[in-house]
């Protein structure tokens, strides 16, 4: 695993619902490995450049890059195919209430694999027992704590073996053990594996704790003030406003 | 108010007087200005949402009345209680002498009003340009907006349709793949579980049907023509139209609910993301379900309807039974019945696609479930009975060829 090939790049981004610009002007580079933070104030539009990432809103100028190749501007099979490669944890965890623990994880494999119905089942089982949730492969999502459908959801978006992990607010909502566990797992996965992680989030300790790279948006010039690693943008990044929020306003 | 407390470890007895809770005064106002041109407000008694507090218009009377005054001044050392009502009264007066150009020298109220003030101030209120950036339209504009807005939604719908055909075909040809659980289940809900609910308004739609024919053709002693007038209307119109509106509260509002509330919580998106086609994973089971369960369920509801019309003539018009049968398998031609069958067909198709369009372009709130559910049902409702219209005028041209 070398660590220093761009692995998610974007040029000039620009990301809109119909005519209101949310973020314009994006310009990053995630390296592969990296714990990469999108960072910024509420609303200042985190979620909405994730989706423009993970292919769930088109850029209305600009492209994104995975491993060189472009993401958004190549024909629809080409987009679908860079997509299995990642997997997704939304905020709301976005599970399939109709179905189990198990089947949830089981579906991306079903649909994409040739596995045998048993093998199938033991990589899902694996797979919860990876983020803690062994024996609770029958249980519907609905039946499980806050805490725990989190942890399924990251199940599930490993369920593939994606060489990227989005994660959307992974702690909001969670108990501060919940949310350093959770943390934790972020952390493992990220280092046994080599899965490069991008996580949007404004939980300063989960940004220190797990990130090495960010991007921080800003909501009222809707653009990026700077990016880089937090910690390092805490002690030296020239606009104050950066240094404002990784301190929680005490400069 | 004097209030005595026994501590739970020592047993001494604390006294406390509660600064808040002194006898009940009422708000009081006074004023004094000075030559140098400043008003001094002198606030007194308890301002609380049980007191009667004096407006804000009197006291901006006597703030314009003062005609040589710059400068606004507070005096709150008999002030008692206070709470919200001080504090919006005081926003009041700030903003109105700001309106006004005078100067406010807030020093003289409580710490603690001052401090709340600051944090309503911090972030600026926003202004009302950004919130509505739509004016006043003329009556032209509204049409001119809704005629797009419709263009649009027909549009969405002619994709949609199209996109549902190419899937089917898809499916057809061995492209595209159906989840059998997803698909049995589906069959399930719209076929099996749907029976009950159908036998019991089908019979009564023929036992209706029955009386309404029996009424007019006994005038003419043409009673047992009520089983052909019974049979064919089912056969032709009623059991798939009666079918297809249960279906389509039953079935058609499910399939906007569910898909609409797999939109609130992103589990579409999670679909979408993963690569799997919503239309693929979705649609189809319930479309192909519904589709194919119609023609069933009329072929029963045909039997239960003409199970109803002849009860009524067993019972009430003294018909026999072999007689009724036999007239009501003399009417009834496998034209009757295959229109039935097809209208049936339309029908499920018609209720399956509104019901999953309506889900899946559903807003992302609970309220907007509840609106596209709403509308998948009048949807439905409104595209039976006009394709019904179509395909029976199509029908009668067709046979009389």
């Amino acid at each position: 695993m070398s660590n220093k090939q761009p692995h998610i790049v974007a040029e000039n981004v620009t990301l809109a619902y119909g005519t209101n610009i949310i973020q314009r002007g994006l310009n990053f580079t995630v390296k592969r490995g990296d714990v990469f933070i999108i960072m910024g104030g509420s609303g200042c539009g985190k979620s909405t450049v994730m989706r423009g990432l993970v292919g769930l809103l088109r850029p209305t100028e600009g492209e994104i890059y995975y491993e060189e190749q472009p993401f958004w501007n190549v024909p629809p099979r080409e987009h679908e195919r860079m997509k299995r490669r990642f997997g997704v944890m939304y905020q709301k965890g976005a599970l399939w209430s109709s179905m189990t623990s198990a089947e949830n994880v089981a579906l991306p494999l079903e649909e994409y694999t040739d596995l045998s119905d048993r093998q199938i089942k033991k990589i899902a089982s694996f797979k919860l027992a990876l983020v803690g949730l062994a024996g609770f492969e029958d249980y519907y999502p609905y039946e499980i704590s806050g805490g725990m459908q989190k942890r399924l959801a990251v199940a599930r978006a490993m369920s593939l073996d994606p060489e990227i992990l989005f994660f959307d607010e992974p702690s909001a909502g969670l108990d501060p053990l919940s949310s350093r566990r959770l943390d934790e797992l972020i952390m493992e996965l990220n280092q046994k594996l080599g899965t490069t992680m991008v996580i949007v989030t404004h939980e300063l300790t989960s940004i220190f704790e797990v990130g090495n790279n960010s991007v921080f948006l800003d909501a009222a010039t809707r653009t990026q003030i700077t990016t880089g690693d937090p910690k390092v943008l805490r002690d030296q990044a020239e606009d104050p406003r950066v240094r404002e929020f990784l301190t929680r306003g005490k400069l | 108010m004097k209030r005595i407390q026994a501590d739970p470890k020592t047993g001494n007895e604390t006294m406390t007087i509660e600064q808040y809770t002194t006898e009940p005064t009422p708000p009081g106002v006074e004023y004094t200005s000075t030559a140098s041109g400043v008003l001094n407000i002198r606030l007194s008694g308890n301002w609380t949402l049980n007191e009667s507090i004096p407006a804000s218009e009197e006291i901006f009377r006597k703030i314009s009345h003062a005609k040589t005054v710059r400068d606004i001044k507070f005096e709150t050392s008999a002030l008692g209680a206070w709470d919200t009502v001080f504090l919006t009264l005081i926003k009041d007066i700030i903003d109105y002498c700001r309106d006004n150009r005078l100067k406010v020298d807030q020093k003289g109220l409580p710490e603690g009003v001052r401090g709340l003030l600051n944090l309503a101030d911090t972030v600026p209120e926003r202004s009302k340009e950004d919130l509505s950036t739509v004016e006043k339209e003329s009556i032209l504009e509204e049409i001119g907006r809704d005629t797009v807005e419709f263009l649009h939604q027909t549009g969405i719908l002619v994709t949609f349709i199209g996109k549902v055909f190419l899937t089917v075909g898809r499916f057809l040809i061995g492209k595209a793949r159906v989840r059998r659980t997803e698909l049995v289940f589906n069959i399930q809900e719209a076929g099996v579980r749907g029976v009950p609910i159908v036998s019991l308004l089908t019979f009564l739609v023929g036992v209706i049907l029955a009386y309404v024919a029996a009424a007019q053709l006994t005038k003419f002693g043409a009673k047992i023509l009520v089983a052909n007038l019974v049979g064919v209307a089912m056969a032709r119109e009623m059991a798939p139209m009666i079918t297809a509106v249960i279906m389509a509260g039953r079935t058609g509002g499910a399939y906007a609910a569910q898909l609409g509330t797999m939109t609130v919580n992103e589990e579409i998106d999670a679909f979408r993301t993963l690569g799997l086609p919503p239309m693929e994973m979705l649609v189809l089971p319930r479309v192909l379900a519904l589709t194919l369960m119609m023609p069933f369920l009329v072929v029963y509801a045909n039997l239960m309807g003409n199970l109803g019309g002849a009860v009524v003539a067993i019972f009430r018009l003294d018909i026999g039974a072999t007689e009724y049968f036999t007239a009501l398998s003399q009417a009834i031609t496998w034209r009757d019945f295959l229109e039935g069958l097809i209208k049936s067909f339309v029908y499920g198709w018609l209720v399956a696609i509104s019901g999953c369009l309506k889900g899946i372009y559903s807003g992302r709130s609970a309220g907007a479930v509840g609106t596209s559910t709403t509308a998948a049902v009048v949807m439905s409702l409104v595209l039976i009975v006009s394709s019904s219209a179509v395909l029976t005028a199509f029908f009668d041209t067709l046979w009389g060829m």
